[in-house]
Order: C-alpha cells, then structure tokens, then sequence
C-alpha cells in the first residue's frame, strides 16, 4: 500500500487524476452535509438566474445559476454525482464480476465452453452498445435497477476476453499444475488460484470501464431512458437544458464539464494503474 | 487464405444470425405494436383483426421462424408505420449516415495520426504535451455535450452555422467537426502508445545500425508495424458510426440510421428494428472483415498463417 502511494506520487498525472477523483466520491458522499439548497426545490421568482459570483456565501447564492424551474445548478449536480457515480459503480462491480468469472471458466475449461461463451462475446460485438442499451432499456423499461443491469450488459465481454487470455496462459504455469496433483478440485483451483493472480488486469479494466460507463449513463440519460424525474441526474440535466440555449447557456453547460472532469480523472488513474501495473493491456482495448 | 476467409464468413453470418435472434426476442417485449397503430377506443375486434394481419397472432417460435427464413431471402417485411418494405426505409437513410460517418473518419484519422505521430517522435517536448492533455480532454468529453457547446457558439452566437439538420456541407461542418474531435483523440493516443512500442523493438535498432535513412526507418519498420493496432480501432470506429451515433444524430437532427431505429424502438416497429440491426450488423462486420485481410497486407507474418 505504501509502495503504491509512493509511486502515485512520482506521476504528476495520476496523482492528479487519484486527488479529482477522491474529491468527487466526497462530495458525493457528503453531499447532503455541505450546506447546499435543496436540489429538487424549485423557485419560481429565481427562474434561470445566471452564475453569480458575488456574496458567494449568502443563502440566496447560486455560483453556477438555476435552471428553468429555478433550482440551484451548483446544488444538482453534486447530488446528481451521488446517482450518476453509484450507478456506474454498481455497473462496474456487477459487469466486473460476471465478466471475470465468465474470462476465468472459459480460459480453464476451454474447449467447447469457451467457442460458446467467446461466439457469444462476437455476437454482441457486432451489435453497437448504444442499439444494444436502447433495445434492452426500452424493453424492460427505464429504472435504476434496470439502468445498471443495461450498463454492466455493455461491459463484461471486455473483462471475459482480456481474462480469457490471461487464464489460457495461467493455466500452464507449475503452480495451477501441482494444485491440480495434490487434487485441488476445479472451482478451488478457479477461486483460489486463478481468481487472485487475475485481480489486477480486473481492476485496471474496471477503471477504464467506469470511465466509459459514465459517458454512457449520461448518454442513455440525455435520450431520456435514464433516471427519471425529478432526481437529478447529469445527463438528464444536458437533456433540459438543451431547450433553453439560447436564453440561459449554464443550465447546459455546467453539467457537461462535470461529466468531463469526472471522466477525466478516472481515464487519468485508470492509465497510471494500466501503465504501473500492466503495461501489456495497453494495446488490448 | 481461402480456408482462413471461409472460417471468417460463416463466423460473420453465425455472428449476424445470433444478432437477429437476440433482437427477435428482446423487441417482442417491448410491446403490442397493434394498440399503439390503432386510434384510441379502437374495438377488441379491430384489434384482434389487426394482429392477424400483421402476424402476430402466431406462436411466438412460428413468427420467428417465418421472419428468420424470410430475412433469408432478403425480405424484412413492411415497416407497420410507414408501410412500405422494412429495408428501404433504413436503406434510405444510409447516405446520411454514411456522408457523416465518412467525414468524421477522413478528418478524425488524419488530425489524429499527425498528431500521434508528433507526440511520439517529439518525445518530452511541449508538442507531445500540447497533444496529449488535448486527446485526454478529447476522450473525455462526452460528444453530445461537445454538440450542443458547438451549437451554442457556433449556431447560437455566431449563427455561421444552421443548428440541425442536413442538406448542405454548413450542415455537416458542426456533427462533423464534433465526432472528428472523438475520433482523432482516440487515434493520437493510441498511435503514440504503439510508436513508442515499436521504437524499442530490436529490429528497428538494426534497421538504424545498418544505416538506413532516418525517414526509411520511420515509415518502412516504424510506422507499418505501428499502424495495426491502429487500424483495428479504426475499424471499430467505423463500424460504430456507419451504424449511425444515436445521440449525435439526435442532437443536431441528422436524419439518419441510428434515429430511424431509434423511432422504430419507440413505435415497436418490429420490421424496422430487424431490418436496421441486421445492416449495421453486417456493416460492423464487413468492416472488420476488411481490416483482417489489410493486416496481411502490412504485416508478411499474418499472411502466411
């Protein structure tokens, strides 16, 4: 751990990336406590009101404006990052965890498991994501439930092909050799021995990943199949905001370089981790 | 090489098939298309009537059968709301989608492979500095916010150009110029990545010890081996966005493939989802297919395989 902190803090653009993103997932977490308007409350005598930049901290304040309801923009988008980052989260955990499990039972067992599950990767290759989430959202409706289920759908076949890969040459090694001689069954030698020496390709996916599937929910959100009314969600935000361009520029702007920034930091820690841990997935993508 | 492409055909069409199997299923949830095509109030009977004619009062597995054989022969069936063959109605949308899609590739890749190429032979000066935080910014901006922020100067401010839809080269300049900005962020960083890996291999230390020109060196060792991971995701791009980008098109009102099946999702316009989905299938496919044999012709060792 504290190898890893030191070697964070040679490069500039990890570090940076690792400090953005820490400071988002506070904010999200301490959202409630930060002393912000409430984000669903509308105002009507504060209707679009432009960024303000004075009396920064008097209770009327709005730094980034109001939308056309006249809620606090500042105020939406943090407790919007608490919806959009626990969604990406849970989609990253749950693809994640597939994903791998699936890399590791098809690397191990080869043979007919493998064309099977690796004919399915294929399939839905040739199918663009964003068709593929569409179809799937419109058929079992737009929820947060449903939202995850789509976004983990779109992720796990790049976890199964990298770990695949890995495990076909894992499998060779003395150590998976002899377990298999001292009579280690199959699911401990998948559970205890592959699992643990593919953890940290996992984890550099997953960052990556996250990054993608932020851009994606805040896609699926702005062509209104996200989270719905009136929680505020960032793409969503983007979507509302769009009507009102030419009158009040910050209702869609603020929201966007959240997205950005987000997804910045993360795609900075995600390239320190692959760059430290694992240069070879580098060209893997 | 006639062995490896048969593999690769059936692969495509087992590939294409398992595509239009899943969309069978998944779009038979969506919904009744009958109730939403009649007028409100309509009858039981007029309902009933409708399903049969449209066949959907069948088995499930019979429906599949029947379009899956159908689709064989190349018939989609007629679109429930435009009434007229499933196929034409994407097909007519396909210049479109191919104009901007053509433009976003032209420009994206030629910014975006200048730009690796210097980052990765400026090496630790300013311009791989200037390139890079550009193709991070690039990558991590989300392209339909990238629309409307072009829309809001350039439309909205300036009002050089129109703020949707399509005709005209001023209507192709603002979703042009924002999917090239993806695409060439993309391509520069990962050209530079592989320049930089090719670089270090011993054969290019060779080719510089024997003494070639510099510039031999970069394009006949350098730059041919650096380009294939390149031109997969090239391939993959081009794919991606002959399917049509759903949010771009939305965004600036491009009326092209991927709004059309995005409409027919929402009408559960079951002939239009199948016939769109499988031709962006099949292009996807295509494409790779291209790419595969191109690796061949830039690298001797995968043609002897």
């Amino acid at each position: 751990m504290k190898a890893f902190f030191l070697a964070l803090l040679k490069s500039r653009a990890g570090l940076f990336g690792f400090l953005l993103v820490s400071v988002f997932v506070l904010a999200a977490i301490l959202a409630p406590y930060l002393g912000l308007p409430v984000p669903t409350r509308s105002n009507l005598l504060a209707r679009m009101a432009a960024p303000t930049w004075t009396g920064l901290f008097s209770p009327g304040a709005h730094p980034l404006g109001t939308d056309e309801l006249g809620r606090d923009i500042l105020s939406r988008i943090v407790h919007g990052s608490r919806i959009t980052l626990a969604i990406a989260a849970a989609a990253v955990v749950l693809g994640g965890i597939v994903g791998t499990l699936l890399g590791i039972v098809a690397g191990y067992y080869r043979g007919m498991v493998d064309r099977v599950l690796m004919r399915i990767v294929d399939i839905q290759l040739a199918l663009p994501l964003m068709l593929l989430a569409l179809l799937v959202v419109a058929a079992l409706g737009p929820s947060t439930r449903n939202l995850v289920i789509v976004l983990a759908l779109t992720s796990w076949l790049r976890y199964a092909r990298i770990i695949r890969g890995q495990v076909l040459a894992l499998r060779e090694r003395e150590f998976i050799l002899s377990a298999h001689a001292i009579g280690a069954g199959t699911w401990r030698i998948m559970l205890k021995h592959l699992l643990p020496n593919v953890m940290t390709p996992a984890l550099v996916i997953a960052t990556l990943e996250l990054a993608r599937i932020i851009i994606m929910d805040a896609a699926l959100s702005f062509l209104g199949l996200g989270v719905q009314p009136p929680n505020p969600s960032w793409g969503r935000m983007l979507a509302d905001g769009r009507v009102y361009i030419s009158t009040a520029w910050w209702i869609v702007t603020f929201p966007g370089i959240a997205i950005l920034l987000t997804v910045l930091s993360v795609n900075l820690l995600g390239d320190w981790l692959r760059e430290h841990f694992d240069p070879k997935l580098r060209t893997m993508r | 090489m006639t062995r490896y492409l048969a593999g690769k055909l059936a692969e495509s069409l087992l590939a294409i098939w398992g595509v239009v199997t899943i969309v069978f299923f998944v779009s038979r949830v969506l919904g009744d298309p009958a109730v939403l095509l009649l007028p409100v109030g309509a009858g039981q009977q007029d309902l009933d009537a409708l399903r049969a004619s449209l066949g959907l009062d069948r088995p499930i597995l019979e429906q599949y059968l029947i379009s899956v054989l159908a689709m064989v022969r190349g018939d989609f069936g007629i679109s429930f709301q435009h009434q007229r063959p499933a196929m034409d109605v994407v097909l007519e949308r396909m210049p479109v989608t191919a104009t901007l899609a053509g433009t976003a590739l032209l420009f994206g890749t030629l910014i975006g492979a200048v730009a690796g190429a210097i980052a990765a032979l400026k090496r630790g000066t300013i311009s791989e500095f200037i390139v890079m935080v550009a193709a991070l910014l690039g990558q991590a901006t989300p392209v339909f916010w990238l629309g409307i922020m072009l829309i809001l100067v350039f439309s909205v401010d300036l009002g050089w150009f129109p703020t949707g839809g399509s005709g005209t080269i001023a209507h192709l300049v603002l979703p042009g110029l924002t999917l090239s900005v993806f695409v060439s962020a993309s391509i520069a960083r990962l050209l530079r990545s592989s320049l930089l890996d090719i670089m270090r291999e011993d054969y290019v230390r060779t080719a510089r010890a024997k003494g070639l020109l510099p510039r031999t060196v970069f394009f006949w060792h350098i730059a041919r081996n650096a380009l294939i991971p390149v031109i997969t995701m090239i391939g993959i791009i081009a794919g991606e966005l002959l399917g049509g980008s759903v949010v771009i098109e939305t965004v600036f009102a491009w009326p092209g493939v991927g709004r059309i099946i995005m409409q027919a999702i929402q009408a559960q316009d079951f002939p239009v989802i199948q016939a769109g989905v499988a031709l962006v299938a099949a292009i996807f496919i295509v494409v790779n297919l291209a790419v595969d044999l191109l690796y061949g012709v830039l690298d001797p060792r995968i043609r002897r395989r």
